[in-house]
């Protein structure tokens, strides 16, 4: 037999993580720059500025794909940490799943946020 | 070193010892990265999220959220997160640029490492005596 045993990691198994690392963070820099212009511009945040913006639809979309590339984000980073320092298979698949967890949840929780908001 | 010498590899170190180990300076901006990406996963997405929802749930929330900006120990946290975003935000920058192969030679790759480390502490330190 000449064909290559399936692995579950190896080719083709990088490149994809390494590629939604750097976009996931271009997507991070301009929503900060956004965020820091309209600071700029406004002087800062008081409380009506603030709600105009949870009101704004552009607003709560870019800030959910903000939040989204934060999080394919972390889970590749952490994941790589785990990888990289953490040998006992058992432990770090526990820690995998529990980054993978705390991410959706926090997910749940910042659509919970920007859509609870629009009253 | 003269041709005559044992090759390099025979006196490499069998373990690495963090304590003796010196690392360049792009080899600090990459732990550093790291680190600072590990704190931003653990601290300030849950810290963000919270500010967010206390922030936009009344006028009261948002005037609170500004008042325990006065504790020192919330400052301190918020400075120290402050800079992990800062010096993982421009590490980021400067990872992407080198993907691109924009300065990615010795000299301008660790001159870019210095500035780095230097924006982000910079910024922060300006930020902290502003909140301060």
């Amino acid at each position: 037999m000449t064909r290559p045993l399936r692995q579950t990691i190896g080719a083709h198994y990088g490149w994809k993580d390494w590629l939604v690392q750097r976009v996931t963070a271009v997507v991070m820099i301009l929503y900060t720059l956004g965020m820091l212009g309209v600071a700029l511009y406004n002087g800062g945040f008081d409380y009506a500025l603030w709600q105009a913006l949870f009101a704004n639809g552009a607003f709560r979309i870019a800030t959910l794909l903000f939040g989204l590339a934060v999080l394919w984000h972390a889970w590749i980073g952490m994941r790589d940490i785990w990888m990289d320092y953490i040998k006992p298979t058992a432990l770090r698949l526990t820690l995998e799943v529990l980054t993978v967890l705390s991410l959706v949840g926090y997910a749940g929780w910042a659509i919970e946020i920007l859509w609870g908001a629009a009253k | 070193m003269s041709v005559s010498d044992p090759p390099a590899i025979k006196r490499r170190p069998v373990y690495l010892n963090l304590v003796r180990i010196r690392l360049p300076l792009p080899g600090i901006v990459s732990i550093l990265h790291r680190i600072s990406g590990a704190a931003l996963f653990l601290f300030a997405i849950p810290v963000v999220l919270f500010a967010m929802q206390a922030s936009v749930e009344s006028e009261d929330g948002f005037a609170s959220l500004k008042s325990m900006l006065a504790n020192p120990l919330c400052k301190l946290i918020l400075i120290g997160l402050l800079w992990a975003y800062l010096h993982h935000f421009f590490a980021g920058i400067r990872y992407l640029l080198i993907d691109l192969h924009v300065g990615d030679d010795l000299a301008p790759a660790r001159q870019s490492s210095v500035a780095v480390l230097g924006a982000s502490l910079i910024l922060t330190l300006i930020i902290a005596v502003r909140l301060w």
